[in-house]
């Protein structure tokens, strides 16, 4: 147990670190790319560059650079941004409540839904709900996600925003829920929705599939001759297996989305998390903040999969003892 | 005469007594039937042909029925319906009413779906935005399938350094997330305006291949690793018994045996994938990180229509529209395919 | 006569596919009586195991269907409620199958699932459940089941398994067990080890014991009964001495010409029947075993044999020939050697 812990954060270690050097060298050593240029503006004269460049040390090797960014980041903790001239650390702290709010309400609804319906597709199998069900998910698996937040806005801002059912929708942005629970509940409402709708036609998906495999297993077949109620047979035997690979799936796509994947659900309806604060460092070429939102994005997708594989062994024996 | 096979538990029979009387059917035949049969498989894939069909027939709209070019700007052009003349961009948009506004849904063939603010003819700019992001997302898809496809059989076959090494490259950009990657690359490969240079390469700013070439990048090690365990479980069969492989005789063995099973796995994977690289590449576009102007693509279409999103959102809505139908219609196809090379009958007989 | 406990009346079950009706069950009748213990031979495809589930009504398929009766205790299961039936499974009729790795729950230890049956059936206080599970694993031969009981099915052998299986299935004291090839995933002298295990169960639990195999060998010491079963239907019926040794039926004759014997060194296979099953679909016309039949003369493709008596005893079996000429060409057909050799 002490062996696997130390070996995954080794391992976490090992990525993090090769990421790092990758962002840093995708965005430093490709030719034709020059932050430089980029920070000083409009058609910028070759002394403005020169003093831009020495400024933020970008006339020094790589690898020094390199050493020098990961020395603030990690040690005196005191990076700053090109772009707003302001830390780099409190901007991130400033950005994940608002992705964790978005991420968290989100998963609460897709976990809920995607269950429902995968376990009522599978249940009635053979029946016109199954298939009803199911191209409903393959829909919702096909809408990209920021064009049906526009949808969304477009009916709850704009046309049906005077009608009783949307006159409630604030205007976008985000509120914390230590200031107002309220504000922060409907600013995040349709977000929560958008969001999730992308995940329930997966996971449904996914479940249904898992159910009706493990529905022709031995064990089942064993279960239903005890004699025990169908419910029992479905919650106790066939969930509890299927529910081994929804969790491992799940586990990554959470991780993924709370390291700032939510980007474009974060764009379209006007929320400064993680993801958004992600985008722009990458399109205004901010070294230090994208450098710091990539540690942070690998840093929780690597946590997660070493949990996902705990999770896993504390669910299916076979692999413990291994 | 058919035979009703029995179940493998408990073979009871030498194999010379059962081999000459058995009609068999390829699989592929048998594949083929099953999707035959499967009307709402068939019908998707009429779905998406008819959507090809229309988007490369982009430019026959745009001349005969439109009359219009829909990359250039038409601030100034009026129209005429119903005998009236009318303003492109009319006066008396935003929030002030100050600013302009391009004329709706005309519901004809000029400006069927209405203008953009730059005055182009909207439902001309969806059939040409249809074929860039299906040449993109066909194309990346492609791209990534080959690629993979190398690799895979390169380190599967060979074993040893070789794939630890490439598996090790592959496990790295899998670990890097997805859309970090695309927009990392999208960025940087995109700041220049004159294009980027890589040796002797020389490629236009909004050259498809950018985003093409990103997009199959960073899909390759989901699609290599299906792929080498599937050619690392056939090289266990097939020639272990071969001894020491020499040269020749490897390259055959790869051509002939393990290359067709594994093409199977590929193109069943294949509607997947492109409906994901279409998705991928309209978020990248909208994003403004991918299909670079003036080229358009259904993704850039739905940026553009965000300004006009409460005045005019046809032009956000249309090309979503398109997207979804396309995706779903792939969907529907992946999954037909996949049911029919792959079935798992309702009858299981024991004996 | 007592009433039987089980009794089968002309069952037929087919299924429907993509290429036609497959008849898995031909209209087959037999009983079972209290304490008895039948087997039931035949080969993949021969609709043995189909016949039991659907005693059970463990069938799931959406595409069988049924027709007559099965009479348990004097009620048509056939005719009762799901409800019903899930209290007859477990408690009145048990089942146990072919491989015990994959019949058994792997992320549930070997207790617990024991503890699942023995708590669906019966009001237990607190701790009575484990002490009869553990009770129940001593009584099949596990050692150490106080320890053995927390532990999950792949932390036991393969005989162990099936030993649990077999607790697990006499647990709530089934009048009726049936075994579905419970040896043909296991050691050769494992198989010896789980038929006595449940020879020596059916005595001392009185329940009777319905064992399919397709391996006449493993029938020869426990059964009272045995019933042949070729492409779903009863070709040959009568107590152990009868089929063993005045079989009637030349499917039979093949049987128990594959049993490896110690002064012959055969494989086990069924090397003296060339051919495969035939379709289930298409029925040939006539004896659905003649064109395997090395006895086969015309009025075999013509009329369809029906599962009679001709020698008497309650011995039945479905074939053309005459006593007689069965007995002559009998020998030829079991023993060649010895009579080539004679």
């Amino acid at each position: 147990m002490v062996a696997f812990v130390v070996r995954r954060l080794l391992w976490m270690v090992v990525v993090l670190f090769a990421i790092s050097v990758l962002v840093f060298l995708i965005f430093f050593a490709t030719p034709g790319v020059d932050p430089a240029r980029q920070m000083a503006g409009r058609n910028p004269s070759a002394e403005t560059i020169k003093s831009i460049k020495h400024e933020f040390g970008l006339d020094r090797s790589l690898p020094v650079r390199y050493g020098l960014m990961m020395k603030h980041m990690f040690i005196s903790r005191d990076l700053i941004s090109y772009g707003s001239h302001t830390r780099v650390i409190p901007e991130i702290v400033h950005a994940a409540p608002v992705t964790l709010s978005l991420v968290f309400g989100a998963a609460v609804i897709w976990i809920v839904f995607s269950i429902l319906t995968g376990v009522a597709a599978a249940v009635l199998r053979g029946t016109l709900f199954d298939p009803f069900l199911m191209i409903l998910a393959l829909i919702g698996i096909s809408i990209p996600v920021f064009w049906l937040g526009e949808v969304v806005n477009l009916v709850t801002q704009s046309r049906f925003h005077d009608t009783f059912l949307f006159s409630w929708v604030p205007p976008l942005g985000y509120t914390a829920l230590t200031e107002d629970p309220f504000m922060w509940f409907k600013q995040l409402f349709f977000p929560w929705l958008t969001l999730s709708i992308l995940y329930i036609g997966f996971y449904a998906r996914v479940l249904r599939a898992n159910l009706i495999e493990t529905e022709s297993e031995d064990y089942v077949r064993t279960a239903r001759a005890k004699g025990l109620s169908e419910r029992r047979v479905l919650v106790r035997h066939t969930l509890r297996t299927s529910m081994i690979t929804f969790v491992s799936l799940f586990g990554l796509d959470f991780a993924v989305l709370v390291g700032g994947g939510a980007l474009l659900t974060e764009v379209v309806f006007g929320l400064p998390g993680v993801g958004l604060l992600t985008y722009n460092s990458l399109t205004s070429l901010d070294l230090p903040v994208i450098m710091t939102t990539v540690v942070y994005a690998a840093f929780f997708i690597t946590l997660a999969s070493a949990l996902v594989d705990l999770v896993y062994a504390w669910l299916d024996p076979r692999v413990r003892l291994a | 005469m058919a035979v009703f096979e029995p179940e493998a538990e408990g073979i009871v029979l030498d194999a010379e007594e059962t081999g000459g009387d058995i009609v068999g059917r390829s699989p592929w035949a048998l594949a083929g039937r099953r999707l035959v049969r499967n009307k709402l498989a068939l019908a998707a894939l009429a779905l998406f042909l008819l959507i090809v069909a229309v988007s490369f027939a982009a430019p026959l709209y745009a001349n005969h029925i439109a009359d219009t070019n829909p990359f250039e700007s038409n601030i100034s052009g009026t129209v005429t319906i119903d005998g009236k003349t009318v303003d492109v961009l009319q006066q008396g948009g935003g929030k002030l009413g100050l600013g302009e506004t391009p004329i709706g849904p005309t519901w004809r063939s000029q400006y069927f779906l209405g203008a953009d603010n730059q005055g182009r003819d909207v439902a001309a700019r969806v059939l040409y935005g249809g074929r860039a992001s299906l040449e993109i997302g066909i194309g990346s898809a492609v791209f990534a399938s080959v690629v993979s496809l190398i690799f895979a059989l390169v380190a599967g076959f060979f074993g040893g350094w070789t794939d630890a090494i490439i598996s090790r490259l592959m496990d790295l950009i899998w670990a890097f997330p997805l859309y970090l990657l695309a927009i990392s690359l999208a960025t940087v490969l995109l700041t220049s305006p004159n294009g980027l240079t890589i040796s002797f390469i020389h490629v236009s700013a909004d050259s498809l291949w950018i985003p093409l070439v990103i997009i199959g990048f960073v899909y390759i090690p989901y699609i290599y690793r299906p792929i080498r365990g599937q050619v690392l479980s056939l090289r266990e069969k097939e020639f272990v018994e071969a001894g020491i492989a020499q040269g020749a005789s490897n390259l055959r063995l790869i051509f002939g045996e393990v290359l067709p099973n594994v093409a199977s796995t590929v193109i069943v994977l294949m509607p997947l994938m492109i409906a994901t690289t279409i998705l991928t590449e309209s978020a990248l576009s909208y994003l403004s990180i991918g299909v670079q102007p003036p080229k358009a693509s259904w993704g850039t279409i739905i940026q553009d229509g965000q300004e006009l999103l409460y005045t005019r959102p046809w032009v956000a809505i249309a090309p979503g529209i398109m997207i979804v139908l396309t995706v779903l219609a792939l969907n529907i196809l992946g999954d037909g395919l996949r049911d029919a090379l792959d079935p798992r009958s309702k009858v299981r007989v024991k004996g | 006569m007592a009433e039987p406990l089980l009794e089968v009346k002309d069952l037929k079950v087919s299924f429907r596919t993509e290429d036609g009706i497959v008849r898995a069950v031909d209209g087959i009748s037999f009983t079972v009586a209290e304490g008895e213990v039948v087997g039931i031979v035949g080969e993949s495809g021969s609709g043995k195991s189909v016949t039991m589930m659907s005693v059970m009504r463990l069938i799931t398929d959406p595409n069988a269907i049924y027709e007559g009766e099965i009479i348990y205790k004097g009620r048509n299961l056939m005719g009762v409620s799901q409800d019903a039936m899930r209290e007859v499974r477990g408690e009145e009729i048990a089942m146990i199958f072919q491989d015990p790795m994959t019949s058994l729950n792997p992320v549930y230890t070997i207790g617990w699932q024991i503890e699942e049956q023995l708590n669906e059936h019966n009001e237990l206080k607190k701790g009575q459940a484990r002490r009869r599970a553990t009770e129940l694993l001593a009584q099949v031969g596990i050692p150490k089941p106080e320890q053995r009981i927390d532990d999950y099915p792949h932390q036991f052998s393969g005989g162990m398994r099936q030993r649990a299986m077999i607790a697990l299935a006499l647990s709530c004291n089934p009048d009726l067990l049936i075994a579905d090839e419970p040896t043909t995933a296991l050691d050769v002298t494992i198989q010896a080890q789980i038929l006595e295990l449940i020879k020596n169960l059916k005595r001392d639990f009185g329940s009777a014991v319905v064992l399919i195999t397709h391996d006449l060998g493993v029938v020869a010491d426990i059964a009272d009964r045995i019933l042949v079963m070729y492409a779903g239907r009863i070709v040959e019926e009568g107590d152990k001495e009868q089929v063993f040794y005045d079989p009637q039926h030349p499917y039979t004759w093949g049987l128990l010409g594959s049993i490896a014997r110690l002064d012959r060194p055969r494989t086990r296979r069924l090397t003296a029947i060339a051919g495969q099953p035939p379709s289930l679909i298409n029925r040939p016309r006539g004896c659905s075993f003649r064109p395997r039949c090395p006895q086969a003369f015309d009025r075999c493709s013509v009329e369809d044999p029906a599962l009679t008596s001709k020698v008497g005893g309650g011995h039945l079996d479905a074939c053309h020939l005459s006593v007689e000429d069965k007995r002559a060409r009998r020998d030829a057909t079991i023993n060649p050697e010895l009579a080539e050799s004679a």
